[in-house]
């Protein structure tokens, strides 16, 4: 059995542990620069204020009281996601994050009325030890516990946690009721495409030919219609799999036309993904570096300059990229605009164990790249256990554009010792 | 303390395992410690028993002072142990979180505080949430 494991409104949910005022009233998080909504409480979205809406649009209702908007606390976040993590291992070695809120946990060897009660435990104990409320789908594959999960996010009997065995009436009546483009992996697309061939709930997919599937859509379809059916074949690795390419960008807190400030944003998205590259252990080829002026303002000139600048090997050594990263910005940069946003792509990544360097090129020397390789180690883990940016290449400057503007901010109450929450006696 | 620098998740640091100084160069002889390799004492181990549950708060007001919480002290506070009375709670009381002994009087369920002057919180038909429980409280003096 798989279980899937996800915070509801998880945002909202980290930030209510803190504020119980927050409790039963409409909460929303905002992206990057308090920019738009990017998570609702269920009573922000049952007054319809869709994901996505511009902070500045609901200024009004904030300032009436009627709702509360909150900038986004990764921090925060982070940390109350690895402890759910750590709650989940208590039940099961094999746990595997999927994204910040979802985790799938593997029960293997348990009995499927054992599954249900391994379930409601971790309901209850996510909930007691973290403070974040969980929904627990149980299934025997990966594409059906999405499912199961979603059932019991949405029907209050389930009280949370339902089980759905694949083979059995319960099974069928999710799969009925579900249409085809909510299921795991089915785009809106493809859901337009299977609608003409007469496929329009998760069922009729569940019981169409598979190997038509195959020579009409694709492998991954069929796949997916044979987890519909309880068949494994969704090998977990295939999450883990390290991105195609990694980005880093951000909005300027004000926009800005000022080289110093530009070139000071590019610096630190060029660091940031060099960092995220050598988690993942990849190389990068390129480094692609884009500026966008503000599309709403009219008035001004607009230019949305982006540039490709192949690095001289694949390598994932911070001082390289931002050097190559700089070279593509001086090509983009053009004065008379106001920027509004800077980010950094890097592209054609390869796994770095296995890489093999080409005969031609030019290979930097055995010694020179260990060297790097040391220095981008130590590097990584002084920020890891001191802090997200304890050392940076090139310092900031006190009036810079680019630092978040983050108006609504909560504590880090679980990783600064002085942003603890206050407590009266 | 200094405040600047981050606090590192309890589960991220223990204290390490002291290096095993086995024999004293080439050709001295074996510590006579060899046999008794042990851990180092670690606070956290003896104070965070479960470490995603375990949440550390500061303290404000004066109403818990004669049961040892005082301003500006640390709580280490556990949400996996299930409170009984006389335990010390966090508990949430009308949107707000504050620190009581949870105590029964007469058969009835209280939040009471150390000061006389506070009057206990009847928890019966109450609409308060239990928190947390206080495992420890540290006291830490200007240096």
């Amino acid at each position: 059995m798989i279980g899937l494991v996800d915070g509801n409104n998880f945002y909202v949910s980290c930030e209510r542990v803190f504020k119980p005022s927050l409790q039963g009233v409409p909460v929303g998080v905002l992206s990057n620069n308090d920019g738009c909504v990017i998570a609702r409480s269920q009573e922000l979205k049952a007054l319809g204020i869709a994901m996505g809406t511009p902070a500045f649009k609901l200024e009004a209702q904030v300032r009436r009281g009627e709702l509360f908007l909150l900038s986004s606390n990764y921090e925060l976040y982070g940390d109350m996601s690895s402890r759910v993590l750590e709650v989940l291992q208590e039940f099961s070695p094999d746990v595997a994050p999927y994204s910040i809120d979802e985790m799938f946990i593997h029960l293997d060897g348990h009995q499927t009325n054992e599954c249900l009660e391994i379930g409601r435990s971790i309901h209850a104990r996510v909930r007691r030890y973290t403070g974040i409320p969980v929904c627990v789908g149980l299934a025997p594959t990966h594409t059906l516990a999405k499912l199961a999960n979603h059932a019991a996010k949405v029907d209050r009997h389930h009280r949370g946690v339902c089980l759905l065995a694949g083979d059995d009436a319960a099974t069928r009546g999710v799969l009925q009721r579900t249409p085809v483009n909510a299921v795991w992996g089915v785009g809106r697309r493809l859901a337009e495409r299977l609608a003409a061939g007469g496929i329009k709930t998760a069922w009729e997919l569940r019981c169409s030919d598979i190997k038509t599937l195959r020579r009409r859509f694709s492998v991954t379809l069929a796949r997916t219609a044979m987890e519909l059916g309880g068949t494994p074949c969704l090998d977990m690795n295939a999450f883990d799999q390290p991105r195609q390419r990694i980005m880093t960008s951000r909005s300027f807190g004000r926009a800005t036309g000022a080289w110093a400030d530009v070139q000071e944003a590019v610096r630190h998205h060029a660091q940031r993904g060099a960092e995220k590259l050598r988690a993942q252990n990849s190389l990068a080829r390129a480094v692609l570096v884009f500026l966008n002026t503000n599309r709403h303002r009219r008035d001004l000139p607009q230019s949305f300059p982006h540039v490709v600048a192949e690095l001289p090997y694949p390598t994932q050594e911070s001082r390289q990229i931002i050097a190559t990263a700089q070279r593509a910005l001086r090509q983009a940069y053009r004065p008379r605009y106001r920027y509004m946003k800077a980010g950094v792509m890097l592209l054609d990544l390869v796994d770095a164990a296995n890489y093999q360097m080409p005969l031609l090129g030019t290979p930097p020397d055995a010694a020179e790249s260990t060297r790097n390789r040391q220095l981008m180690e130590t590097l990584d883990s002084i920020n890891r256990t001191m802090g997200h940016g304890t050392i940076a290449f090139g310092l900031a400057r006190r009036q810079a554009a680019w630092p978040l503007r983050c108006g609504h901010l909560s504590r880090r109450y679980t990783t600064r010792w002085n942003e603890l929450l206050e407590v009266s006696t | 303390m200094d405040l600047t620098t981050p606090a590192i998740p309890a589960t991220a640091c223990s204290l390490p395992y002291p290096i095993a100084l086995g024999r004293t160069g080439f050709s001295g002889f074996p510590s006579p410690s060899q046999d008794y390799e042990m851990r180092r004492l670690d606070l956290n181990q003896r104070l965070v028993k479960q470490p995603a549950a375990t949440f550390y708060l500061s303290v404000t007001g004066d109403s818990m002072e004669a049961l040892g919480i005082q301003a500006n002290d640390l709580l280490i506070v556990d949400r996996s142990i299930p409170p009984r009375p006389g335990h010390i709670l966090v508990a949430m009381v009308e949107g707000e979180i504050v620190v009581k002994r949870y105590e029964t009087r007469r058969g009835q369920p209280f939040l009471c505080s150390s000061n006389p002057r506070y009057p206990p919180i009847p928890l019966e038909d109450s609409d308060c949430q239990v928190w947390g429980v206080v495992r420890a409280v540290i006291h830490e003096y200007p240096l």
